[in-house]
């Protein structure tokens, strides 16, 4: 395998757990929530999964489990933010600094330990004749298919469907929506935890593909560099994969450096992904200074029935 | 089948009536009421404490037996006490300056990344400058860290008053910048030769490092901070830019009607926010590690989040919140000998946060009888 399918198979792997994120983030801002308990999130979904996988050693179980523990963060999100219309981004901080500490405090027993999973991978031999994509197709496993299904279901269920134009009313005028007798609360209440599923299910691949043993804050802030693709994406699904891709090229193009030592400090290239983002996003933030934000117009504020907007 | 009769019908819609739940009062959400009573925080503690306690049941545990231990660690000796005492002065530091722009509605995380550059260039003037008179050490590290703080916290405001960048992701990514940056100092430049590969700076000079107080680790950067505390309360509530932050806290387009300058106020608050977060750097170089060190702060600068928002961003408040959560974090290592990891402590504070700000606004729910 050449160094260039080997740098796109690397950052399709090590971009998919963001692509999980960033669209759980966009479903759950399309509705005018912010959700910044990604971090956390991912990192219960991430060990829940573990967990399940030590004890069960069943993998269907194991993604299942994640994704009930993340929605369970997402209800609690969407209790504080629609319900008790507490601050959204206080609440998501709060909850990213429970699910660190929790688990921290569930993974303890099986901190280190490798798991022995291997994650099935879909054959597709008409794919694979193709001459040079052949080779990274036959590299894809399940979880890069379902995101690959994710991507298309929720750009046409977000654009194409009339449930997709509530949702997108709502986060854009939930007063408005109201008045036309949809359901802002509960509309809210789904996509918050549908969302934060999807940011479990991120958690899980990252467990159970990228680096089979769980440590400590093993995200190392991945759920945040999803959040800032989520501004970078335009809460459109289908840029979320230009994204997520991008920047899992440059995770792994960093890594790849740091084996050819090219006298740089590892250090200075594990800031890559970092520094880029801040770079992007002032670069978007310049084009777009004459445009309108395509951004929810009701993002992060609660909404009340009795109260002028 | 046997008919109802009239009477029958209306007997049971009665009966139904009185069957259903007649609450004596009912719920009505005011948003302009200022949350609950003074005790409400303490009750909201419990409630968060009694959540994480589900949790330390269920892994097989007495939640009881943990919580004590924790108390007993961080209150329970004079060396405990002494060690919250540290603890909460970079809690106290920073908590203030993400305060600052907390009540300003911008969402500055970054303290912990101005934490470590002010930590950084505290050393850095230990390291490029030996022949310093040793009276001047500690105000040069100071001012250096407050001027490195302030520098990175600008990193943050301007791209957002310039490009309107989220400063809640700016200031994040540059908290691992920062991290990565003190990793490269520790593990290579700076690392002490005569240090067993120990990722550390060699020691501070005596006259660098921050006094003590007899016999205790508890230095006089406890000054710093309870001084940064009277001065926040004294501009925030004499001073006319205190009022345009007060303003612009309240409504922010009203204030762009008035003639404050938004971006101004940005760049003045992360410049605080940071400095303040740089002393603290410095304060935890100089007056606790007395080296820079990896892994110099468990993470002050995401805690004092926590501080902040347990003090409803009041500065006096602000003094005892610190102090409850550096026994927290006190508390978090002394559980490590009955094995349970320091963690927990961090759960306890994302757990309590939730509770507070739930709880805050069930505070502005009335109760209105019936």
């Amino acid at each position: 395998m050449d160094f260039y399918s080997y740098l796109i198979i690397a950052s399709i792997s090590s971009g998919t757990p963001l692509l999980f994120a960033v669209l759980g983030g966009i479903l759950s801002e399309r509705s005018g929530v912010i959700f910044l308990g990604t971090e956390g999130t991912m990192l219960i979904g991430a060990v829940v999964s573990c967990l399940t996988f030590a004890g069960t050693g069943s993998m269907l179980l194991s993604v299942l489990a994640s994704l009930a523990a993340a929605g369970g963060i997402g209800l609690a999100h969407a209790f504080l933010c629609v319900t008790l219309r507490a601050n959204q981004i206080v609440s998501g901080l709060a909850l990213t600094l429970f699910g660190t500490g929790l688990s921290a405090y569930l993974g303890k027993p099986v901190a280190g330990a490798a798991l022995a999973v291997t994650v099935p991978r879909l054959s597709m031999p008409w794919l694979e004749k193709i001459p040079f994509a052949g080779a990274i197709f036959s590299n894809l496993d399940v979880f890069i298919w379902i995101s690959f299904g994710l991507v298309a279901v929720l750009y046409l269920y977000i654009y194409k469907t009339s449930w997709g134009l509530h949702l997108r009313a709502i986060g854009d005028s939930p007063a408005t929506s109201d008045a036309m007798g949809l359901r802002v609360g509960l509309t809210r209440y789904l996509h918050v935890i549908g969302g934060a599923m999807l940011m479990g299910l991120a958690g899980c691949y990252l467990i159970m593909v990228y680096s089979p043993n769980w440590m400590e804050g093993m995200t190392s802030g991945r759920g945040w560099i999803a959040i800032a693709l989520i501004i970078l994406a335009a809460w459109n699904p289908l840029y979320a994969l230009g994204g997520a891709y991008l920047f899992g090229g440059l995770d792994a193009l960093g890594f790849r450096l740091q084996l050819m030592e090219i006298g740089i400090p590892s250090y200075f290239l594990k800031m890559l992904p970092y520094l880029v983002t801040i770079v992007v996003l002032m670069i978007v933030g310049w084009r777009g200074r004459h445009v309108p934000s395509p951004e929810p117009k009701s993002l992060g504020s609660a909404y009340v029935r009795e109260q002028r907007s | 089948m046997k008919r109802e009769s009239a009477a029958e019908v209306i007997g049971k819609a009665d009966r139904r009536k009185l069957v259903r739940l007649q609450l004596p009062f009912e719920l009505h959400y005011d948003h302009l009421k200022k949350g609950g009573a003074w005790w409400m925080p303490l009750a909201w503690v419990l409630a968060a404490l009694a959540i994480c306690g589900i949790f330390i049941w269920l892994n097989g545990m007495n939640p009881l037996t943990v919580y004590a231990k924790m108390a007993q660690g961080a209150f329970g000796s004079s060396f405990g006490i002494s060690e919250t005492l540290v603890k909460s002065i970079p809690l106290l530091l920073c908590g203030l300056g993400v305060a600052a722009a907390y009540r300003i509605s911008i969402w500055n995380i970054g303290a912990e990344g101005q934490l470590v550059a002010g930590a950084i260039a505290a050393t850095a003037v230990t390291i490029y400058m030996p022949s310093l008179p040793g009276g001047l050490y500690i105000p040069v590290m100071a001012a250096a860290g407050i001027a490195a703080g302030a520098a990175w916290g600008l990193l943050t405001a301007l791209p957002r008053a310039w490009f309107g960048v989220n400063e809640l992701i700016t200031s994040l990514m540059l908290n691992y910048v920062a991290l990565l940056l003190l990793d490269y100092f520790v593990f290579g430049p700076w690392r002490d030769p005569a240090g067993f590969n120990f990722p550390g700076t060699p020691m501070l000079l005596p006259e660098q490092q921050l006094m003590t107080f007899q016999g205790t680790r508890l230095h006089y950067g406890l000054l710093f901070a309870l001084i940064a505390a009277v001065a926040f309360a004294f501009f925030l509530g004499k001073t006319r830019w205190g009022y345009e932050m007060k303003v612009l806290g309240a409504n922010p387009s009203a204030t762009k009607y008035g003639g404050i300058s938004i971006n101004r106020h940005i760049l003045i608050v992360m410049i605080i926010s940071g400095g303040l977060a740089g002393l603290a750097g410095m304060s935890e170089v100089s007056g606790v590690a007395h080296r820079l060190m990896y892994g110099l702060s468990p993470g002050y600068g995401y805690t004092a989040i926590i501080v902040a928002w347990l003090a409803k961003l009041n500065p006096w408040a602000m003094i005892p919140a610190s102090l409850f959560v550096g026994g927290l974090i006190v508390g978090g290592y002394s559980v490590q000998t009955i094995g349970l990891p320091s963690s927990m402590s961090m759960m306890l504070q994302g757990a309590i946060l939730i509770t507070l700000i739930g709880g805050e606004m069930l505070g502005k729910y009335r109760f209105v009888r019936r």
